[in-house]
């Protein structure tokens, strides 16, 4: 029986203006060419709930309509005469819809009742009306690419005489039963097929292995009454746990090093235990034996966590979501944002509070104007959905944003790269436990915690396994929903606090079966009962419920005997608990539908079944060559022309839009100073509003120079990151005895399919040996540093493949770095001051414009890229903890992208000071004003410091000038002028860089009266 | 809190788990009904009620605010109250902080607002009548961005006609899209509301994207203006108010920032004083401290939370700790 449908449409009234539609009038004129005329944008809410014609008319002007705003019309299409075609934008089946949902919650308060949750009655969709009578692959193109995203919405569109209405309808389908895959007799190419039919991502060499294990277990899958053959959901499981997502299975290889130029040649046991873990292990050791036992948890729950005082932990962890973002940009973006919050949530028992989050976005060039692959998303649109999904990912759930990057390449047109990170702090103790600690006795419950499961996201883990190309499914999307989280969130808080979860975990990639899979290591097994799992919609198959990746839901373990007070809190809070099985001892993950089996895996061979991979890798020194520059060249020009570069422009634009002071504890911001226009280099946030203590954050990556050498890159990315926080203010770790200044890092490498295959991928060889070079730099540095890491992830296949044509990322790795700030009140801005104050150089510049933003200018790329002095960094670092303890520093900017020209601007951008400036004899002009050389700084001292300072820093710092207050950058060599700048005009060319202007910079509408 | 010296004069100790820690989280109606003691709150001081759940997110400064201004601050999940566990009437102040409460899917604050007006107790009463009860009795209301929004669209800002009905609406703002940025306000000075006296200007972030205050009719909009319950202008470099973008964030009528009713006792604003506790949270508190080393480390936000503690606490009538009885009442 078909209830009936109403629809309730909001329009704006005549004189209230039409933001929205003009927005979109105005895009479809700057991005496709496309005119519009006006537009019109209504709102529609199809709503299948009986309701009396009074009651449906109370609802839509007491709960949806704003008297102010709007007007209402019911069961009809209602638009201005002027109007001549339209386009619907609806959800499809099983699309998170929260503004149906929160109309529904709106019903619920009207009618003073509870409406049935597990049904959806209100659908929202969007309605709009154009001018012009747009031919209909107009009016779609327009559809998809401004309004919504064809994997998650339903368009319909044409004339306005002929209008089309769409409400999912979600459910019908598959019934929930169990097939079996035969694996024996198949010949390697069919399981090959198999596998690649079946998205399992699994190698031959693995599905020969599970074959294996199936046929060595015919006597006993008889005994159990089980088919001899694995089950789908068996290898849905397998799939999802041997993923390389979830393995890590090319960190985990053996892989033959070879040096084509030196002809050395090497074996390396696994990038992570013997660059990542052990290097850390050995930074352990050091600390510890400095009395700086801190580290408290490295790399083996969802973040890593260190010890901030007796009292409490520092929760951390950097994840990426490229694949999901290349398809569906806000989507992947928004569920990257809250996927990677659950981890520091769920680590240990679990309920850390959320303190910040970051993020590093890598994209092509948005101002891309050539031909589009198949499938392939416009750069500029990658851009403005990832952005809006951190915007409303981050802003929504109340957890500032306080620190970001963007690097552009057009090397990440297919696969954009998208960081987020995640700090939280967490009590030591929860009702009286190590909160750290992930317990589970046999007979604990398996609690399902927060949204429902649909079809959203399956297949993510193995997806993002491989590479991309114009087949990707559709149903690896998910769609985050903020608020669902911040109440499960809110929830886990208050639960762990009263001791009623034993331990939590999240369910991200691999849903379900990831998260039971990995709790059931912890007592030796699990029974889960899929059928008791609450789902969006029916017609789920059994696996597809187990390895579904919907979102915003966490997977609990919990003693029987607190189940009824934990079920209690529950429904106080709103928030769905589903007790769907029990952990068990036996060593089975044991999967059923209805009783009857679907999954009953050997965890030994789940977990460590998996064939370890042998990868080859093949280094030679790539040939470069340092250009000829013009001799006359305008540097005032070049800087100029530099701070309006995509890559050094400012990010203002994007900034605002991020909530980056929500919680009130963020110190230094992204942008600081009178004008609010300075840039910094490490954020900094306080713990609470008792002390002063509270941690700065940073990230380092520097992917051009990995062109050069990936020694270097991430050697320089490393110590980038490091600089960041030494500028604001931090010190290097186990400095003294017991000084307690945690550090904790993660390393996030993404790299291009690195193995090695004659037709597909036939320079495989360098790029993992690019990877090694990478990871051998990481274990110097944190050697030299003894800074440890914590966590980490990589990401093996960032290739976007289309049309014969594949775009692959440079090897990038991003280091993203926490440290202790003692005071707060102590930090360092990077904005001068006070006119007068000397203007000092930290650090030795040395001729490497090799991958530098100034050679880029000019289409080059050099030879001489920056090397990593880790001995004399260190060195100089300790000298500026030292100096600012002495209140020596007025303001530090570290100098990355452009250089020390570029570093002076941006210092004065903060108020409107200039600044006076000699350059030593040495080096060329171009080199002291361009070099990207590491480990540098621009200082200012007050003048009656400066002989302290100068004794402090002896032969370290370089007096360069005075901060003036007329607003002029002159910089001379040789009492020649070479740069003569107005900074307010710099200001303007910065401001007014291609990010801005791409991501518009919130002018006002110009009212229509 | 802090002396010159910068030492901080709150007690407290280090822990980082701060929000909930004072104000003993969602008790289950059974534990309510078995009688456990409340902590042990100290009701001399002034009793600021926060609510949260269902997506706020200012709850954690908004009761750092309160205990740093010297009131006793109590967070408390939205379904406490609108289950009948606890009483607003055993409180001096109810406060709406920020936030996205349910998504802001329907327009900002329009979910939680709808559930104030329509959703009733066992007693049939909603909470939208036990507010009006609370302000008729001399008690005080704020409402701080999300929270102002609810407030608006509840119809007690500004409430002209006394009736609950709403009269002006807050929308998208006029640049279209979300944003944080820090902007100074001017006082009314025909304003009489106790939250702001003393103030003339006050420097604060706003960080909204529905922040444009749209007033119903030009009839609202004078009675509005002559009354004085605009209470807050954005100012423009030259210190006059404006309506030009980005120093008005968002557009408003009036170039308003937030509204009082005709009491002065309900108060609402976009901007966030909350969130400018400290010094250290402004945007040019480096150079500003290089220039004046003796500046006062507290944040001009605050003031605004001391105004309306101590002007509780000079009219002890007023205050809750003479009133038990909605306690007892709701056990």
């Amino acid at each position: 029986m078909e209830p009936t449908q109403r629809t309730i449409q909001l329009l704006l009234r005549p004189d209230q203006h039409d933001g929205e539609g003009q927005r979109i009038a105005e895009a479809a004129r700057r991005h496709l060419g496309l005119h519009t005329g006006r537009v019109q944008s209504t709102a529609l809410y199809t709503v299948r709930y009986p309701l009396s014609d009074q009651q449906l008319r109370d609802f839509a002007t007491h709960c949806l309509q704003d008297p102010v705003l709007h007007e209402v019309a019911f069961d009809e299409f209602r638009h201005g005469p002027e109007y001549r075609s339209y386009i619907l934008v609806a959800k499809l089946p099983g699309v998170t819809d929260d503004e149906g949902i929160s109309a529904q919650n709106a019903l619920g308060d009207l009618l003073n009742e509870p409406l049935d949750t597990h049904t959806q009655h209100i659908f929202s969709k969007r309605l709009y009306f154009l001018e012009e009578a747009l031919p209909e692959a107009d009016l779609r193109r327009l559809a998809q690419e401004l309004l919504g995203n064809k994997q998650i919405n339903r368009f319909e569109i044409g004339p306005l005489t002929d209008i089309r209405d769409y409400t999912p309808r979600p459910g019908g389908g598959a019934e929930p039963i169990t097939e079996t895959v035969p694996l024996t007799g198949l010949s390697d190419e069919q399981l090959v097929q198999l596998s690649k039919d079946n998205l399992y991502a699994l190698n031959l060499e693995e599905m020969q292995t599970v074959r294996d294990h199936y046929a060595g277990m015919q006597a006993e899958r008889t005994a159990a009454g089980l088919p001899l053959d694995p089950m789908d959901c068996e290898l849905e499981i397998i799939a999802q746990t041997w993923s390389e997502h979830c393995k890590h299975k090319e960190f985990a290889a053996l892989i033959q090093y070879r040096d084509l130029d030196t002809g050395e040649a090497f074996e390396v046991d696994s990038l992570f235990k013997t660059y990542i873990k052990d290097a850390t292990s050995e930074v352990d050791r050091q600390l510890r034996a400095n009395g700086n036992d801190w580290l408290i948890k490295v790399f083996s729950d969802n973040a890593g966590a260190v010890r901030i005082n007796p009292e409490s932990l520092f929760v951390w962890k950097v994840e990426t979501h490229n694949s999901p973002s290349a398809i569906d940009p806000y989507g992947g973006a928004i569920t990257g944002i809250l996927g990677n919050n659950r981890d520091p949530l769920a680590t240990g028992i679990g309920g850390a509070r959320l303190l910040f989050n970051t993020n590093v976005l890598c994209f092509g060039n948005p101002e891309f104007d050539g031909t589009l692959l198949s499938n392939q998303l416009h750069p500029r649109r990658i851009f403005e959905g990832v952005r809006k999904g951190i915007e409303d990912g981050g802003n929504k759930s109340g957890v500032p944003t306080v620190n970001g990057s963007i690097v552009f390449d057009d090397r990440y047109a297919g696969k954009p790269l998208v960081y987020c990170g995640t700090g939280a702090v967490l009590p030591m103790q929860l009702d009286g436990l190590d909160s750290w600690e992930k317990n589970i006795e046999p007979q604990d419950r398996i609690i399902m915690a927060g949204g429902r499961v649909g079809k959203d996201g399956i297949h993510g883990a193995t997806f993002s396994s491989i590479e991309l190309d114009e087949t990707s499914p559709a149903t690896a999307v998910q769609i985050g929903s903020p608020i669902t989280q911040k109440l499960a969130m809110d929830f886990l808080i208050l639960a762990t606090r009263r001791g009623l979860i034993r331990c939590s975990t999240d369910n991200g990639a691999g849903g379900l079966s990831s998260s039971v899979g990995e709790l059931a290591t912890i007592s030796g097994g699990a029974v889960v009962e899929l059928a008791d799992v609450p789902l969006k919609y029916p017609g789920l198959r059994p696996w597809e419920i187990f390895v579904s990746e919907s979102q915003e839901r966490f997977t609990l373990a919990v003693e029987p005997a607190k189940m009824e007070e934990l079920l209690a809190l529950g429904r106080e809070m709103e928030v769905e608990l589903t007790d769907i099985g029990y952990f068990t001892a036996n060593g089975y993950l044991d999967v059923r539908f209805a009783d009857k089996p679907v999954a009953y895996i050997n965890m030994d061979f789940l977990h460590d079944g998996v064939p370890r991979k042998v990868l080859e890798a093949e280094w030679q020194k790539p040939q470069a060559q340092e250009p000829t520059l013009a001799a006359d060249l305008d540097y005032t020009d070049v800087l100029t022309r530099l701070l309006g570069s995509l890559n050094i422009c400012s990010r203002e634009s994007v900034i605002r839009q991020y909530d980056h002071e929500v919680k009130g504890r963020t110190i230094i911001k992204p942008l600081m100073g009178a004008t609010g226009q300075a840039p910094q280099d490490a954020a900094v946030v306080r713990f609470n509003f008792e002390s002063w203590e509270g941690v700065a954050v940073s990230n380092g990556i520097l992917p051009r120079y990995g062109d050069l050498d990936a020694y270097a890159m991430s050697a320089g990315s490393f110590d980038e990151a490091v600089r960041q926080i030494v500028a604001v203010g931090g010190k290097l770790p186990n400095l003294s005895y017991g000084d307690g200044n945690f550090w904790s890092v993660n390393d996030n490498f993404c790299v291009p399919d690195s193995v090695y295959d004659p037709v597909s991928n036939p320079d495989g060889k360098q790029k993992l040996a690019k990877l090694v070079r990478m990871c051998q730099a990481l274990r110097d540095a944190t050697a030299a540093y003894c800074i440890p890491l914590t966590s980490g992830k990589d990401s093996m296949k960032n290739d976007f493949k289309a049309d014969g044509v594949k775009i692959s990322v440079p090897p990038t790795v991003l280091y993203s770095m926490t440290a202790k700030i003692e005071d707060v009140r102590r930090t360092i801005t990077s904005d001068f001051k006070q006119a007068d104050d000397v203007v000092y150089l930290l650090g030795e510049t040395y001729d490497e414009l090799g991958g530098s933003e100034f050679y880029q200018f000019f289409g080059e790329l050099g030879a001489n890229v920056p090397q990593v002095r880790f001995e004399a960094a260190k060195a100089l670092y300790i000298l500026i903890g030292e100096a600012n303890d002495q209140n020596l520093i007025q303001s530090c900017h570290d100098l990355s992208d452009g250089g020390l020209a570029v570093a002076l601007a941006e210092a004065t951008f903060g108020y409107g000071f200039g600044a006076e400036v000699d350059l030593p004899a040495g080096l060329p002009v171009p080199v002291q004003l361009f070099s990207e050389s590491h480990s540098r700084f621009v200082a200012t001292v007050a003048p009656e410091d400066v002989v302290a300072f100068d004794q402090h820093f002896g032969g370290r710092a370089t007096r360069l000038g005075r901060v003036t207050s007329d607003g002029q950058l002159t910089v001379r060599h040789a009492s020649q002028p070479v740069i003569a700048a107005d900074c307010a005009t710099l200001r303007h060319e910065w401001t007014n860089g291609p990010v801005n202007r791409i991501i518009g910079f919130g002018q006002h509408e110009t009212a229509q009266q | 809190m802090v002396d010159g010296d910068g030492n901080i004069l709150l007690p407290g100790y280090k822990s980082v788990d701060g929000g909930h820690e004072s104000a003993e989280p969602l008790k289950s109606s059974t534990e309510a009904q078995a009688g456990n003691p409340q902590p042990a709150a100290d009701r001399s001081k002034v009793q600021a009620l926060i609510l949260t759940g269902f997506g706020i997110n200012c709850e954690e400064e908004f009761a750092a605010a309160y205990r740093l201004a010297g009131a006793e601050a109590t967070v408390v999940h939205l379904n406490q109250v609108l289950h009948g566990h606890v009483s607003i009437h055993d409180y001096d102040i109810l406060n709406f902080p920020g936030g996205f409460s349910f998504g802001d899917d329907l327009g900002s604050g329009v979910v939680l607002a709808n559930k104030l007006r329509y959703r009733k107790n066992d007693q049939g009463r909603t909470l939208l009548d036990d507010i009006r009860e609370f302000v008729a009795g001399g008690k005080f209301v704020l409402g701080i961005c999300n929270g102002f929004q609810v407030l608006v669209k509840l119809g007690l800002l500004p409430d002209l006609a006394g009736t609950a009905t709403p009269e002006v609406t807050l929308t998208h703002n006029a640049s279209g899209r979300y944003e944080d940025r820090w902007v100074r306000l001017q006082v009314n000075p025909k304003s009489t509301t106790p939250f702001l006296a003393g103030m003339d200007t006050l420097e604060v972030p706003v960080r909204h994207g529905e922040g444009r205050l749209i007033i119903g009719s030009p009839e609202a909009a004078a009675a509005i203006e002559a009354r004085g319950l605009n209470c807050l202008s954005y100012l423009d470099e030259a210190g006059a108010p404006t309506a030009g973008y980005p120093r008005n964030p968002n557009g408003s009528d009036l170039h308003c920032a937030g509204l009082t009713d005709t009491t002065g006792r309900v108060f609402g604003l976009m901007p966030h004083p909350e969130a400018f506790l400290s010094l250290y949270n402004h945007p040019d508190w480096a150079r500003r401290k290089r220039a004046d080393p003796g500046l006062s480390e507290e944040g001009e936000g605050l003031k605004l939370f001391r105004n309306i503690v101590e002007h509780i606490q000079r009219q002890p009538s007023a205050s809750a700790s003479v009133q038990p009885k909605a306690r007892q009442a709701s056990i």
